[in-house]
């Protein structure tokens, strides 16, 4: 049986819906010694600032049960060094590059966008949603009128087609999701993690540095399968499914509620192989159900 | 090239050596290969609500029968599972990972602090130059004889409680026995490897140390694992360097403790 893997992210055409989630695969240097690279849909970065960034003080990762905090601060080498080596590393394989965009203000996004409007990459990732750093960030994404002014104000540099990657972490994903649309995303990646907090009571202090972090992992799914279902009935333009993501059913299940890609994140941790063989595991989905194209399953869940 | 493996691990046997520490005996095919002292390996659990793979590591090799050992303290649910395992289990690892430490010919010392004694055993076998070994305990001895089995190899001890060698830290037992030597190599919790990093300032003396710290990738690509560094780092060229990937061995005074 011939089978169609490829999705359409606004025009942009990926060989298949598996795509790496920001933070957690660096610029793939680490992992391209595990897996062939060439055999993802798209690489998407860990997020870039226009300078280097230290990000936050150690502990910064914390086990909880069935997930993960993370307080990284989005540590970066900012978009010089980025530009420099990230992009041409990830030129030489057979895969969509996704930059990851971060910024403490307006400016700092626009700024690395401009950037990157000359360079060989495929799309760009706005990051309105990281709930580690104190300034920029999240501020922008839990408020529709400020993601909608953000989104605008970073779509008049983007020359790539742009993602805004939206935060659980607000009353009404829906509300979000239709800010950003107006604001010009071409398509939205949900979630980013889930803010929590680990204390350790035999020490009796906070797991983190930081106090809280991102909750990440196969804790927060069903969480993301809600939010990318809202989201998938409220806008047009596509959607990247993404939150604990460790199996093919998990990936599958995500794009029944309506996401056309998927990113794997956390899982990566536990098999740096997770995204290869959660590939594997779709085709055989396929198979199984005598399904030849996998768009036939966008949002595809009975109602 | 790869470098680095992830492997379905045979379990060849494992014991208790002493209250809560233990030693376990791995068949891998590449790993040990490819393995020095002073890396470590992930271990995985098998439990799906423990996803974070535990770094633990490299105690010994047996490059003849592609054997790795592990010696471990249960400190949790992840290091409880792996007490459970027993001979004929196969559990997933991935290494060898970090950079081991460098040989040099210099006259060492060879420090080590309760779970950080194991990695010192595998070191004082490859290093072919004069060397004391001194090992820190809390009360109860583990992997002290196997030390002592070593050739021209002294090995002194401290304990915390003094029921054997000398009473207090590895520092107090250097001074006791009069030691002497132009490089230390050591492992083991922060406040002995901040007292090292001093004392060798104070002397002269090269002084390598393996840091440890909560991981999540164990590669290099997530950035948990960080620790200040004097010089920029590989990475993301600011003075963070990762203890996974550039560590956990460093000199003593490039890093922050």
């Amino acid at each position: 049986m011939v089978i169609n893997l490829k999705v359409d992210l606004a025009g942009v055409t990926l060989n298949n819906p598996v795509m790496t989630a920001s933070g957690t695969f660096g610029s793939g240097v680490e992992y391209g010694e595990f897996l062939d690279l060439n055999q993802l849909g798209a690489v998407v970065t860990k997020g870039v600032a226009n300078v280097p960034w230290e990000g936050n003080a150690t502990p910064r990762v914390a086990e909880v049960y069935g997930g993960m905090l993370n307080a990284v601060g989005l540590q970066n080498p900012g978009i010089d060094l980025f530009v420099e080596r990230d992009i041409p590393f990830l030129k030489q394989f057979d895969t969509k590059i996704i930059v990851n965009v971060c910024g403490k203000t307006a400016e700092d996004y626009c700024e690395v966008v401009e950037r990157l409007s000359d360079q060989p990459i495929d799309m760009i990732e706005v990051n309105i949603s990281c709930p580690n750093v104190k300034e920029g960030g999240i501020a922008f994404g839990q408020d529709p009128k400020s993601v909608e002014t953000i989104t605008k104000e970073v779509k008049r540099y983007a020359k790539q087609p742009m993602i805004v990657k939206l935060s659980p972490n607000v009353t009404d994903i829906v509300q979000m999701a239709k800010a950003a649309e107006a604001g010009g995303a071409d398509v939205l990646s949900l979630i980013n993690t889930l803010t929590g907090m680990k204390i350790n009571v035999h020490t009796r202090k906070f797991a983190l540095a930081n106090q809280t972090g991102g909750l990440s992992g196969p804790a927060i799914h069903p969480v993301a399968v809600r939010m990318v279902y809202q989201a998938a009935q409220a806008v047009a333009i596509p959607i990247i499914g993404m939150g604990g993501i460790t199996t093919a059913e998990d990936a599958i299940e995500m794009i029944l509620a309506g996401a056309t890609a998927v990113s794997v994140g956390t899982a990566n941790f536990n098999n740096p192989t997770a995204t290869v063989d959660i590939l594997d595991g779709i085709k055989s989905y396929l198979v199984e159900y005598g399904i030849s194209d996998i768009n036939e399953l966008i949002g595809a869940v009975k109602g | 090239m790869a470098e680095r493996y992830r492997e379905k691990a045979f379990v060849i046997r494992q014991e208790e050596i002493a209250d809560g520490v233990y030693s376990m005996w791995l068949k891998t095919d590449k790993i040990v290969e490819k393995a020095k002292a002073g890396q470590f390996i992930s271990v995985y659990s098998q439990d799906g609500s423990r996803l974070l793979p535990r770094p633990i590591s490299i105690c010994e090799l047996d490059r003849n029968d592609g054997a790795l050992r592990i010696v471990y303290r249960v400190v949790g649910k992840g290091t409880e599972e792996f007490s459970h395992v027993r001979s004929g289990d196969i559990i997933d690892v991935m290494g060898p990972l970090g950079n081991g430490f460098p040989k040099k010919t210099k006259k060492a010392f060879l420090i080590g602090g309760g779970v950080g004694i194991p990695p010192m055993l595998e070191l004082a076998k490859e290093l072919s130059c004069e060397k004391q070994i001194i090992l820190g305990y809390r009360d109860e001895l583990f992997l002290t004889e196997e030390f002592e089995k070593l050739e021209n190899t002294d090995v002194y001890l401290a304990t915390e409680d003094g029921s054997t060698g000398t009473m207090g830290t590895v520092l107090d037992a250097i001074e006791v026995n009069e030691l002497e030597a132009d490089i230390i190599y050591a492992c083991g919790p922060t406040p002995m490897l901040k007292a090292l990093k001093e004392y060798a300032k104070e002397k002269h003396m090269e002084c390598w140390i393996s840091l440890e710290e909560r991981m999540a990738c164990g590669i290099g690509a997530c950035l948990g694992c960080v620790c200040k560094s004097k010089h920029k780092d590989g990475h993301t060229n600011v003075h963070n360097k990762r203890i996974c990937k550039e560590g956990p061995v460093f000199l003593a005074e490039e890093v922050e403790l």
